[in-house]
């Protein structure tokens, strides 16, 4: 006998004790830290911050031991935490160019003013197990420091074509208005700039990835060329309106791309390079790069470009680009449905026997 | 009835008195322009999109200590998702719930109207999946906003059209659109097309929340709200040939209850409340006691659970 | 009662005219400084080779792309009214209502997964008729008109031949019985003895409606048919144009000469 109708309270009281559980796993294991995750798990809370909309690495961390490292579940405990926080104003816009580098590269040329850097980075490891990781081998390699300090100078690859004309500059739009806040307001579309790079920065890795890859292996016909990608801290100040001055609030590590793409010109414009910008909290290389590929492709409908493919379509992306929503509604299908479920039903049955009355009316006529 | 305590961790009603301002502004353009989609700049709520969190922001952005709410889900107050959003609101205002549609002052609702008729002063607010009935039509947002602002709603037809010229009959049996104060053709949401004519000129305020698509919607009461249809094929509503098995019912939307794995079934009103309180003034349905045998309804029938 | 009694054919007054328009594509020319008048129940060729401009002239004619200059100006209750500089609804309403576009493919004029009488009737559903009956009786005497069998009203268009798409495609334009059509190679694509009737009809049904049309084709044969009057485009640029019989039977710019003797040829 199956009949499953009651939702009960208690029932549900009940699973949240069960995922408590679940979650613990082994309690012979000891417990694990929210600063150990913050210390040890450091590229799955830039995730959680960017998805999630929020630049804080304790709570991302705890939002990974909470939701037993489900990443995207994660990322929507951030965004409904987001939601109580009242608003007291904006930064200051930071500047990427006084980045405190820690990685820098370029692969539009083989030396730049500032030079290559290449820092933490898993590019140039061989994909082998470390076994001692996981005997506990605490061998807690120290980096050895160079015999030089970095240049005070790292010009942003950008910067440097944009000098000679050759870069699509970033002009800001009439009268510079403040700019769009995806946080507070509905995206509408057309969507400005602003709006596109901002849903992209918490758009889901992933899916920004695999429409990446579409425009690189032609289902958007850009070849971009990683002009620069940095990584870092950056300062964060504040101006409150009774001071009337900057405050330093203190510091993000940031991960910004800018890719170089091609642009044959138009009747208005010489040819020139036009630009794809990645923006993301943390160390979050492939998702910046992935952004800064998307806000290329979806520049389209500026340079009159044939808006063919899916990562040219805006509303395309944007509507579906970000994971907390699109996993909701997909996982909503788990609600009951039986009101809907049962007209169906009857519809369907009442066409059966409609069409069966049909045929044996036909039949009957025939004989 | 459900008392519980507000948590002083949260604001009242979980959103900060800004944001509340703001989907008031955008509720009162809806109710303004009746069947308008107007955007808004919809919250990250604790509960996923797609789970009611546009009709859980317009209750939050309403409700107030003196208020009653009442929340249901595919017209009954124990399902799962329905209890978890009247215990998200016990907990972030501490407000009185109840089961009673008629001591309700809010009612939160997916996928049903209560059968018993509303009142003025009533809101029900609505949780909307997808609040643009074009979309099926038309996938892109810019060209469906035109649609509306220019009244251009021939393709609706075409589907209805469509749907006469294979079954005879329009078969659709949710999500039924209807024509709002003779301008805005509008989604209903998923409520069973059965649902649709307590729609029009109803007392009470209907308000349409969908938080991931950012969109409120609002039928001012005793507003004309008349469902697509042909001069040569009106609109009509589902029918049941037997009464609710619980209640006797005989006006009231019927579930399907599969009983046991062979075929066994009964059709019992959707609407737990209306068929509890019909229930508990005596009107007895032939197979109450084969469900209290199942444990589907509480035994000992004459009195609602509530009490 | 002189007004009233006065025929459609005498009207002294163009319903489209064409006032010196050019577009280009970045650097490259569409179509350059084309001007003319088409009076009502009059048909107009455009022909050309491909690239020669004349589907870009008639994506300008028709509303659908806006040209980079120059006007086009539509006769709408007596008034002229100039296509793009009245509101994208405006606009809108007469592409539905008052002008039809017959695309060379008929998978852009039809709707693939709606049936043919939906495909006829939504039409006349746009401009407001709400009893299915009627609907589908003027469905249905489209369907005998273009030669589709009234049997097939009820299937879509992915299960007809080219032939009986782009038939299909030419009912739904011509339910709402507009006063201009515009037609792309509407022959384009199909068997030479599908064509043959596919022009027979559209011959036929111009000429009873007294409907206005712009035709643009490669195919001079086409052209000879329906047209009264012929533009022969080339590199963007109108090189002659005239009656249809003296231009095809009299060519005077060489290009035209060269058309003509093509056709000789083949």
């Amino acid at each position: 006998m199956y009949v499953a109708v009651k939702g009960g309270e208690a029932a549900i009281l009940a699973t949240h004790d069960l995922v408590a559980e679940e979650r613990r796993g082994d309690v012979s294991v000891p417990e694990i830290s929210v600063e150990q995750i913050r210390e040890q798990m450091q590229l799955s809370v830039a995730r959680v911050m960017n998805e999630g909309s929020l630049y804080d690495e304790d709570l991302g961390a705890l939002a990974l031991k909470q939701t037993q490292g489900d990443l995207i579940e994660a990322a929507f405990l951030m965004r409904a935490y987001r939601t109580t926080l009242p608003r007291f104003g904006s930064s200051v816009p930071v500047d990427t160019a006084t980045m405190a580098i820690r990685r820098r590269i370029s692969a539009t040329y083989k030396d730049l003013p500032g030079g290559q850097v290449l820092g933490p980075t898993y590019d140039y490891t061989h994909r082998l197990f470390d076994f001692t990781l996981m005997a506990n081998g605490e061998h807690a390699p120290a980096a050895t420091a160079a015999d030089h300090s970095l240049d005070a100078a790292m010009p942003r690859v950008p910067d440097i074509l944009g000098d000679e004309g050759l870069m699509e500059a970033e002009v800001p739009p009439q009268h510079d208005p403040r700019p769009f806040d995806l946080t507070r307001d509905p995206v509408e579309f057309p969507a400005g700039r602003d709006v596109r790079l901002q849903t992209l920065s918490r758009g889901d890795e992933g899916f920004l990835l695999g429409l990446a890859y579409s425009v690189q292996r032609g289902f958007g016909g850009n070849h971009p060329f990683a002009g620069e990608i940095r990584m870092g801290e950056v300062a964060v100040s504040f101006v409150p309106e009774e001071l009337g001055f900057e405050i330093d609030l203190g510091e993000i590590t940031l991960t910004e791309c800018q890719m170089v793409n091609q642009f044959k010109g138009s009747i208005e414009q010489p040819p020139q390079f036009t630009r794809g910008y990645g923006l993301a909290f943390g160390h979050a290389e492939r998702k910046a790069m992935s952004m800064a590929i998307i806000d290329r492709s979806l520049k389209a409908r500026e340079f009159g470009e044939a808006a063919e493919y899916p990562a040219q379509q805006e509303e395309f992306v944007l509507y579906h680009c970000d994971n907390v929503e699109a996993s909701g509604f997909v996982e909503h299908l788990k609600l009951p449905h039986y009101v809907d479920f049962q007209g169906e039903l009857e519809l369907l049955r009442k066409i059966r026997r409609e069409q069966k009355e049909r045929l044996a009316e036909r039949k009957e006529a025939a004989e | 009835m459900t008392m519980l305590q507000h948590d002083p961790d949260y604001n009242f009603g979980y959103l900060d008195e800004q944001t509340k301002r703001m989907i008031r502004r955008a509720l009162l353009k809806a109710v303004a322009i009746p069947g308008y989609q107007v955007p808004f700049g919809s919250r990250e709520m604790p509960l996923a999109r797609g789970w009611g969190t546009g009709g859980i922001q317009i209750t939050a952005a309403l409700i107030g200590p003196e208020d009653r709410l009442k929340v249901i889900d595919q017209g009954a107050d124990d399902t799962t998702n329905a209890v978890s959003i009247r215990r998200f609101f016990a907990r972030v205002s501490g407000v009185a719930t109840t089961e009673e549609t008629s001591e309700a002052s809010i009612i939160q609702t997916r996928h049903r109207i209560p059968e018993k008729p509303l009142d003025e002063g009533q809101i029900l607010v609505y949780q909307v999946p997808q609040p643009e009935p074009l979309r099926k039509l038309e996938p892109s947002e810019v060209e469906t906003r035109k649609m509306h602002a220019w009244a251009e709603y021939g393709a609706m037809h075409v589907r209805l059209y469509e749907d006469i010229a294979r079954f005879g009959h329009v078969a659709t049996t949710y999500s039924y659109p209807v024509m709002v104060n003779d301008r805005y053709v509008m989604s209903p949401t998923p409520i069973p097309k059965f649902d649709n004519p307590k729609m029009d000129d109803m007392p009470a305020l209907q308000l349409f929340g969908a938080g991931r698509e950012k969109r409120i919607y609002a039928i001012p009461p005793y507003t004309k709200v008349k469902s697509l249809d042909f001069e040569d094929h009106p609109f009509t509503i589902q029918s049941w040939t037997e009464p609710c098995a619980l209640c006797a019912a005989t006006d009231s939307y019927l579930d399907e209850v599969i009983t046991d794995d062979h075929g066994g079934r009964m059709f019992v009103c959707s609407d737990s409340s209306y068929c509890e309180d019909r229930r508990a003034k005596g009107h007895i349905g032939k197979e109450l006691a084969v469900a209290e045998a199942l444990d589907y309804v509480d035994r000992g029938e004459g009195a609602s659970h509530d009490a | 009662m002189r007004e009233s009694s006065t025929p459609v054919i005498a009207d002294p007054d163009p319903i489209l005219i064409a006032k010196n328009v050019t577009k280009h594509y970045g650097e490259r020319i569409g179509c350059e400084d084309v001007s003319f008048s088409l009076w009502p129940g009059e048909v107009l060729g455009i022909v050309g080779e491909s690239g020669s401009g004349k589907s870009t002239l008639l994506r300008c004619l028709a509303g659908i792309d806006r040209p980079t200059s120059g006007e086009i100006l539509f006769r709408h209750e007596g008034e002229p009214i100039s296509l793009f500089n009245i509101p994208e609804p405006t606009r809108r309403k007469l592409m539905r209502t008052e002008w039809g576009i017959v695309h060379q493919n008929p998978r852009d004029g039809l709707r693939m997964d709606v049936s043919a009488g939906g495909n006829v009737g939504e039409r006349l559903m746009d401009r407001g008729d709400r009893h299915y009956g009627k609907i589908r009786r003027s469905a249905m005497e489209w369907l005998t008109r273009v030669e589709i069998n009234e049997d097939r009203i009820d299937d879509r268009p992915r299960q007809f031949s080219g032939g009986m798409q782009q038939r299909l495609q030419i009912a739904r334009v011509l339910v709402p019985e507009p006063r201009l059509v515009f037609m792309d190679e509407p022959t384009g694509g199909l068997d030479v003895s599908v064509q043959a009737r596919l022009l027979d009809l559209l011959r036929v049904l111009v000429r009873d409606l007294g409907i206005a049309a712009v035709i643009v084709t490669h195919d001079l044969a086409v052209a000879r048919l329906l047209t009264d009057r012929l533009m022969v485009m080339k590199g963007g640029y109108v090189v002659e144009e005239g009656l249809t019989d003296q231009v095809l039977d009299d060519p005077h710019h060489a290009y035209t000469q060269l058309l003509t003797s093509a056709v000789l040829a083949a």
